[in-house]
């Protein structure tokens, strides 16, 4: 997941000593959130937040041959760094956004319906980064435990339904409505060109059947359970 | 009206090749894919062949067969009144005739370069131009520079305000057509830059394919349309 690092940096970085190394008061990066450097002396340090590229969580081979080593390769090599990229570029003219983790400057720079320039950025490095993660090696099959449980509940009673199915156009994803995604699929073109051409409709087929995670699907679930109330707790009468 | 007019003279055209049926009897007219007036591989190596056929023969060819669905069940829903039915329709109407509508004009505004391709404009199109922007270069910079700006798929165009007689730089989101941004406007040039477009030639780098469609542009036909209308 992206998330905040920040690293104290002075415009004038300490000299090499001796043994040819920098020293630096600061030895390794510290986690510092919402923190806002005062200081007004050009001398001091500044601190400024970004945010990082992740990597999937398996091999770039590891999807073939549902998913090629080549689209992995640019998708993520360049569509997703790119719009890393792109943020922190736009952050650190921003002396307002920062601070934020990644959700909550989704929700902030979506501004209601009315984005500012950073969200396009901000929530395509989150939907990436939870795309990946929603297929795995060896994916696809059937769900098991509570998700198929509530899977078979919400068909079953359709007017009780906790989860859906949304689309969303560029780069919307369900934060901005502060609902809880329990998976993503990226169907912009880039995504499945290279392997699916034009045929959409094998490549999401696909991605159900071969890639979709559903150990992740399940643990977000029960992330989300935590927020929404699922069910009513069985509470033991006296 | 004008949606209309651009296809039918295409099926007229296209009938004797044994095309899909026009139901004139019902009203209801049928609409066809246009062939192109080269083949796949001559816009090479600006478009490559690959992506031409594909584009062409996939993407165009799916609009087509939506747009026609979607004017069936118009069709049924108006006959029945069926108010929210026809409202309900508009949307797919929009992405599949417009999907038609922007691919018809975008293949007749390609050419290779031995039918006239990249060759700049003259006479009243090409003053026009400098007139608006100063020069064909800056004009192609700032049609660059819209193209790849816009998030997500689209189309980028080149625009004769046919009111005020003057040139404009427009974009339009996912398959809408020019006029949704003003009945006025009259599409001169019309530059695809949904990912299927380029992909498979240049990955993510749209900017490259911006830079390269030029030598592939055919100015005559948006002459062509720009003196039919300030005529």
């Amino acid at each position: 997941m992206g998330f905040p690092l920040a690293l104290p940096s002075s415009r004038h970085p300490p000299p090499l000593a001796s043994h040819g190394l920098r020293s630096s008061s600061i030895d390794s990066p510290k986690l510092v959130l919402r923190k806002r450097c005062l200081c007004q002396s050009r001398r001091s340090l500044k601190v400024v937040a970004y945010y990082g590229l992740t990597t999937p969580p398996y091999e770039f081979d590891a999807l073939e041959p549902y998913m090629s080593k080549r689209t992995l390769e640019v998708h993520w090599g360049k569509h997703h760094r790119e719009y890393v990229e792109g943020l922190n570029k736009q952050l650190a003219n921003s002396p307002v956004l920062y601070g934020y983790t990644l959700e909550e400057l989704i929700r902030a720079t979506y501004n209601n319906g009315n984005p500012l320039p950073e969200f396009n950025n901000a929530a395509q490095v989150w939907n990436h980064d939870f795309f990946w993660e929603s297929m795995q090696p060896g994916g696809g099959k059937m769900p098991s435990g509570g998700l198929l449980e509530q899977i078979v509940k919400d068909f079953v009673n359709p007017e009780e339904k906790k989860l859906s199915i949304v689309r969303t156009s560029n780069a919307v994803c369900p934060l901005v409505w502060r609902d809880f995604p329990i998976i993503g699929l990226d169907v912009w073109e880039h995504a499945y060109y290279l392997d699916y051409k034009d045929d959409r409709e094998d490549y999401v087929n696909t991605f159900m059947n071969h890639l979709v995670s559903w150990h992740a699907a399940t643990a977000r679930i029960l992330r989300a359970q935590a927020f929404v109330n699922l069910g009513e707790p069985k509470i033991p009468v006296a | 009206m004008a949606i209309r007019t651009l296809a039918s003279k295409q099926t007229l055209i296209r009938c004797a090749a044994a095309s899909p049926v026009l139901r004139q009897g019902r009203g209801l007219q049928t609409f066809s894919l246009p062939d192109l007036p080269y083949d796949y591989g001559e816009l090479e190596p600006a478009i490559s062949g690959e992506i031409m056929k594909i584009h062409h023969q996939k993407h165009h060819q799916t609009y087509i067969t939506n747009y026609n669905k979607a004017l069936e069940q118009l069709e049924e829903a108006m006959a029945k009144g069926d108010s929210s039915k026809v409202v309900g329709l508009q949307s797919a109407i929009k992405f599949n005739g417009g999907g038609h509508v922007n691919h018809s004009i975008f293949w007749k505004n390609l050419a290779p370069a031995h039918k006239g391709g990249g060759e700049p404009p003259h006479a009243a199109l090409g003053w026009a131009i400098d007139t608006n922007f100063g020069s064909l270069e800056i004009l192609e910079k700032i049609v660059n520079a819209e193209g790849a700006a816009l998030q997500g798929s689209g189309w980028v165009w080149l625009a004769l305000d046919k009111e005020l007689k003057k040139l404009r730089i427009e974009t339009t989101a996912n398959q809408d057509p020019l006029v949704t941004k003003g009945l006025q406007l009259v599409p001169l040039l019309g530059i695809d830059v949904w990912e299927h477009a380029y992909y498979l030639q240049y990955k993510n780098v749209r900017p490259d394919y911006l830079n390269n469609i030029w030598k592939v542009i055919n100015w005559k036909y948006a002459s062509e349309v720009y003196e039919k209308e300030v005529a």
